[in-house]
């Protein structure tokens, strides 16, 4: 056996990379700068070795770019030297750290490497590949170590070598056909609890007996293959048992006193799929049963909408984490046989500028988190070709060691062409990428809190993405749809095939053989093979008669297919290994022997903080000065310009992109939602809004709230840009600590009351939801986290409007009453205050909206911004920077002189609020559409480069343009 | 006018519906043809009377930018593609097709072709420009103007009167130059197509962010020396109505480079 490695490099490699300035921040002053160097490892374990032509027209062909690289070819590994001798007399001061993936994780270029050299004639090579550091500066064992680990290397998916790194080929290893019996016969609670444990299986003592005694009772052991398959399919990951559970709970009033008690039957059915059922909305096509929500586009097309969390992985392994979470969302919508056509994502991170001796054991750096999160988002969508358009990005000291990633997707599917029944003797086909080991227990371990020991314990759960196996499947399934060569079609996500078979055949019963399953190396056991969460698959439901012409499609969009068994129809899950049955159960039993959970919950309202804001506020400390409090609020990480993240996202292609994450002359101002146009709808001027709401700031403060403000805030973000307020529909995504806990459940409990609450009140349908629990790090709860997406049909996109200020000499509007609305604002947290009340429901808010809308379809809306964190103040701001144009305003019509301080004006955060610039020409007609509203002229646009706020005339303060760019824009402003 | 113009789909193609639309639009019938039935021979090159080579990462771009599809140019289709270049009939490549038509060679082209052809199948041409990692070594999205440039090779795009307005989205998008001989070359012979402007049409003199990238001379595409091989890294096809401008200024339509290249096929 001969090795070549390949050693490619940069001729103009500063050696920058930003890598010494994060060892500076890791307190490793020492290292002066870090050139890198890629390398490609060529095995030919069988074959003939290739000639050195051979070689040198593989670098020239497809390793090497002649005008910036050059390449080092060895053909003899070295052995691998220790750092000591790698000190050379004439380098001194220059170490080398190795990083390559571990076995078994994706290595894309690698698979590329290997085809391509075959199109050249080298054949049955295996390739590895791995990234070389080269660092300059007086560095110890011990800051090389650290340097591997904190920054150049993920444990989680990497191995790292000081020197030299070995390479490990994948094909090593021997089919394995073990099966194990685990009897569970006699185990006591305490005993099933602990093979539950060992077995990473997530499941608690009621689940475990039911399944002793269901095994006592067919008189024979389980095999690990069946444990597996219930703890997958009963996992709160796949059948979101909490939200189905049975709950008592109690409301407390801040005094102690029982406010209410009830008995809950099921959170989901109670408030979230209610709701939908209340309003009854005959644009809503698919609510809650498939896997997305599906609305009527137009009179051919229908858009399919999910958003998912992939929170857990991506505090492990960022990149990977949030790359498969993209991925992941976009099969769901491909699962109802749509086309995907556009992602979003809302982020929460830990603070940034955590200073490393603070970060606790075992998690990631919040910025090692953000940096590897934002790449893993953009690598998948842009790779797919979806525009990622919309979304948020949240910063709170609550996320640091579970930092939660939503991901979501829209599709265009044509109506009445998903199909949703499998026949009996359909073929179960698996499409797409092979097996691997990767993704074991991925259900099963985001069913469980993170400890600093979860990064040894579920490696196997986390894995990098491949985008363009993905890309593949969106063409096949569509081409596959429009041929109607499929009666049925699921993603593999979280439990793999066993989720996937499990589910499609819950009423017919399937019959599959392992051993037909496409691998990515040998030795998988049956149980692996079975729950594996490799990326990239689909599986569908074909009529034999189908299988050829399936087959065509798939040759020609490079996918692999693999017809696995079939469903027989006899009710039971039957899955083989060589033709020997290594799970036999009743479908019936894997689907609803899953005993119902009963939980208690209680929510105390928190005491209000007394102090009141004009105390505060009597402090004479220049910080607390309006302008001051401004500044500060549009610097704050939460409210600044995301531009550094949002322009590494592809928000164009597809050429539908209406309304973009930026507006305004500078192309810089922020978008309250997106507007999209699909691509093959362009013969009518109908264009589809996405937003969102969030805010768990004021979840801190009070859940329901949380809940109506995300709800009001995501939808009057749809409808600023001129979505019909009678056709926007919801998702519900809740990110929340362990549930069993009662405080944590109470939270959840008014969260979900909030959205029926809300739902009923915009008369709006939830469509189709998530709930991410268990984020928890070493017992730490994140922040019940509640996110509302909206998606709102854009009648006519020549209509649609954005925030940005127009023309000097318009009247600036502001939209709805304004009460003392600060707790839990923006305000509230820069000044330390926990008092005020929290925003509420606004009064007849649809009214409203659909008095805006109507404006906007007559001409007459210039501009169109929301009121959100930090009220008033930041959304004016906001408005003239996307414009770079100023405004006057006099804020006395807004509360008139009720508070002396105009802190309360300016910064509350009261919901159902929007700022309005009309033309002077039509101000007039302006006010006849809304005139049973709350609605006030406020001022003026400018051309002074100022926005100079007054009060009954009296100076408040001015600020200039530039200020309010430098401080949003922080050091991307020009 | 009916032309029939080859839209050619390597697998992680993703923004070939896009140039569909666009030479719809400009008045010709586009086919979508995955390189698979191109290999298979159930298409052939020579029934088209155009080819654009649209954006994407073809094959993940793994190992960089258009590397894999351009193998798959040179060792599959080294002779239908190059006599489609011969018989002058216009090919476009967008972004992941303009840095797979830098990658095997077809732009700019050797000075003289014949001492390639004598290599035969499966030789490379020596390449002295490429395109690679931005300057900020990251991806990015965002508006940009180009500016036809004056006298270019590519003469039918001199038709394009005002600076072209449309996005930039890639990573790998920085056209760079082996050594200044490489520049004055192609610039001497009239091998640059497009440099990156400001909305005035002045030149972006490297400035960031109206130079995106930090291509050498502000280089936002190039030509070949017949003038009928066109690469560029912005996506004019995202631009092809007006709606689609954020600055709404009814300005810079991508539109009119697909009508350019389109009204030069008829000759052909």
């Amino acid at each position: 056996m001969k090795i070549f490695r390949i050693e490619v490099t940069k001729h103009s490699d500063a050696g920058d990379h930003g890598i010494a300035a994060a060892a500076h921040r890791l307190g490793i002053s020492s290292l002066r700068t870090c050139r890198k160097a890629q390398i490609y490892f060529l095995n030919f374990p069988t074959a003939e070795l290739p000639t050195t032509d051979q070689i040198k027209r593989l670098c020239d062909f497809l390793l090497v770019d002649p005008v910036t690289e050059s390449a080092q070819v060895i053909s003899q590994p070295r052995p691998c030297p220790n750092d000591d001798q790698l000190q050379h007399a004439d380098a001194p001061n220059e170490h080398v750290i190795e990083v390559a993936l571990r076995p078994g994780v994706t290595d894309v270029a690698a698979r590329v490497l290997e085809r391509g050299a075959a199109e050249l004639g080298i054949h049955d090579l295996e390739a590895a590949t791995a990234a070389q550091f080269r660092l300059k500066g007086d560095l110890s064992p011990t800051d090389l170590h650290r340097l591997a680990r904190d920054l150049l290397c993920n444990d989680t998916i990497e191995r790292y070598s000081l020197g030299s790194i070995e390479p490990i080929f994948d094909h090593s290893s021997e089919a394995r056909d073990h099966v194990e019996q685990v009897s569970l016969t006699g185990l006591s609670d305490e005993e099933l609890l602990a093979c539950s444990r060992e077995r990473l299986l997530s499941l608690d003592t009621e689940e475990m007996k039911e399944i002793q005694s269901f095994y006592d009772e067919i008189g024979r052991a389980p095999t690990d293959v069946e444990l597996e398959t219930l703890a997958q399919t009963w996992s709160e990951h796949c059948v979101h048992k909490t939200f189905k559970s049975n709950i008592a709970f109690t409301l407390r009033s801040a005094s102690g006193q029982a406010l209410s008690v009830d008995e809950i039957q099921g959170l989901l059915r109670t408030y979230i799929q209610a709701a939908t059922e209340k309003v009854n909305r005959p644009w809503v096509r698919s609510a809650f049963v498939d896997d997305a929500g599906i609305i009527e586009f137009d009179e051919q097309f229908d858009l399919a909408f999910k958003v998912e969390t992939h929170n857990h992985p991506s505090a492990l392994e960022p990149f990977g984490g949030a790359n498969t979470g993209i991925g992941g969302v976009v099969r769901d919508i491909i699962a109802v046989s749509a086309r995907p056509v556009a992602c979003t994502d809302v982020l929460c991170f830990g603070p940034q500028d955590l200073i490393p001796q603070e970060l606790p054991a075992g998690i990631l750096h919040p910025a090692r988190v953000k940096e590897g999160v934002v790449a893993g988002i953009g690598d998948y969508g842009n790779k797919l070709g979806l525009p990622t358009v919309n979304g948020a990005v949240i910063y709170d000291e609550g996320y640091l060691g579970n930092p939660l990633v939503f991901c979501g997707a829209v599709g265009l599917l044509p109506k009445g062409s998903h199909p949703t029944e499998p026949r009996q003797g359909d073929r179960i086909v698996v499409l797409g990428g092979r097996t691997g080991r990767d993704g074991i227990h991925g259900a099963t371990f985001s069913s469980a809190e993170l400890t600093q020991d979860t990064h040894s314990e579920s490696g196997s759960a986390v894995q990098i993405g491949d985008p363009i196996t993905e890309k593949g499947l969106i063409e096949l399934v569509e081409a596959a749809r429009d041929q109607r060569l499929y009666n049925a079609v699921t993603d593999c996500g979280a439990g793999g095939l066993s989720s996937a078979v499990g589910e499609m055949g819950e009423k017919l019963g399937a019959d599959v053989e392992l051993q037909d399953v496409p691998l990515k190396y040998p030795g998988l056991t049956p149980w692996e093979i079975w729950l594996s969460e490799a990326q990239e698959r689909m599986v569908l439901a074909v009529p034999s008669g189908n299988l050829p012409r399936l087959q065509e499609l798939a040759d020609l969009w490079d996918v692999e297919i693999r017809d696995l068994g079939h469903f027989s129809g006899d009710g039971w899950l039957r899955v083989r290994y060589g033709g020997r049955a290594v799970a036999e159960l009743p479908m019936s039993f894997l689907h609803d022997g899953l005993p119902i959970p009963s939980r208690t919950a209680l929510y105390e309202e928190q005491a209000p903080d007394l102090s009141s804001l004009q105390t505060v506020l009597a402090r004479p400390r220049p910080e607390l000065q309006e302008k001051e409090l401004l500044v500060r609020m549009l610097s704050h990480p939460t409210v600044a310009s995301k531009e550094r993240i949002v322009r590494t996202y592809d928000h164009e292609v597809r050429g539908g992109t209406i309304v973009r994450p930026f507006v305004g002359p500078h192309m810089d101002g922020p978008a309250d939602a997106a507007v999209l146009k699909p691509l093959g709808t362009w013969g009518h001027e109908r264009a589809f809004s996405l937003s969102t709401g969030i805010n768990p700031l004021l979840g801190k403060r009070d859940c329901y709230a949380m809940a109506v403000s995300a709800v009001d805030e995501a939808f009057r973000n749809a409808v600023s840009v001129g979505a019909d307020p009678d056709r926007i529909a919801l998702l519900d995504n809740f990110c929340w600590g362990n549930p069993t806990f009662p405080d944590r459940l109470g939270a959840l409990v008014r969260a979900c009351q909030g959205c029926y609450d809300a739902a009923v009140t915009y008369n709006a349908p939830y469509i189709s939801g998530k709930d991410s629990l268990f984020n928890e790090f070493e017992g730490q709860p994140i922040p019940g986290t509640l996110l509302i997406s909206a998606i709102g049909i854009v009648p006519d996109m020549r209509r649609a409007c954005t925030s940005h200020l127009k023309q000097p000499g318009n009247c600036i509007f502001l939209l709805g009453e304004t009460r003392e609305e600060l707790g839990g604002s923006l305000l509230g947290q820069l000044l330390g205050w926990n008092g005020g009340d929290p925003p509420s429901l606004p009064e007849e808010p649809l009214r409203r909206y659909r008095a805006v809308h109507a404006a906007m379809q007559a001409g007459m809306i210039q501009s169109c911004h929301d009121l959100s964190e930090g009220g008033l103040a930041v959304a004016l701001s906001e408005m003239c920077l996307g414009g770079r144009l100023g405004a006057s305003v006099d804020i006395s019509p807004v509360m008139g002189d009720a508070y002396s301080h105009p802190h309360v004006p300016l910064f509350s955060e009261t919901n159902g609020r929007l700022l309005l610039e009309v033309a002077p020409s039509d101000r007039a007609a302006l006010e006849e559409i809304l005139s049973d509203q709350p609605v006030s002229f406020i001022g003026e646009v400018t051309d002074s480069g100022q926005l100079a706020l007054t009060r009954n005339r009296q100076p408040i303060f001015n600020i200039s343009i530039e200020e309010i760019v430098s401080a949003w824009k922080g050091a991307d402003a020009e | 006018m009916n032309l029939p113009i080859l839209i050619l789909h390597a697998t992680g193609a993703n923004r070939d519906a896009e140039a569909a639309r666009a030479c719809e639009l400009a008045g010709a019938t586009p086919h979508i043809v995955h390189i698979n039935q191109l290999r298979a021979g159930i298409r052939r090159f020579s029934d088209f009377g155009m080819l654009v080579l649209p954006g994407g990462f073809s094959y993940g771009d793994a190992l960089g930018a258009g590397v894999r599809q351009a193998l798959d140019l040179n060792v599959f289709f080294q002779e239908e593609l190059t006599e489609f270049i011969e018989t002058g009939k216009p090919v476009l490549g967008i972004c992941n097709g303009f840095q797979s038509l830098v990658k095997s060679g077809h732009l700019p082209g050797a000075a003289d072709d014949t001492v390639r052809r004598s290599e035969g199948r499966h030789a490379l041409r020596r390449r002295d420009v490429t395109l690679t990692h931005n300057v900020r070594e990251r991806f990015e999205c965002r508006w940009v103007h180009l500016a036809v440039e004056q006298g270019t090779r590519a003469n039918c795009l001199a038709q394009i009167g005002e600076p072209v307005f449309c996005p930039v989205a890639h990573g790998e998008g920085n056209f760079q130059v082996a050594d200044n001989e490489v520049l004055e070359q192609l610039e001497g012979e009239g091998l640059v197509a497009f440099r990156y402007v400001d909305s005035n049409g002045e030149r972006a003199g490297g400035r960031y962010p109206l130079n995106p990238n930090g291509s050498v001379a502000d280089i936002a595409g190039i030509c070949n020396r017949a003038g009928n091989v066109v690469g560029l890294m912005p996506h004019p096809e995202d631009h092809v109505d007006p709606i689609q401008n954020p600055l709404a200024d009814g300005k810079g339509l991508g539109l009119s480079l697909f009508r350019a290249m389109i009204a030069s096929a008829a000759g052909h």
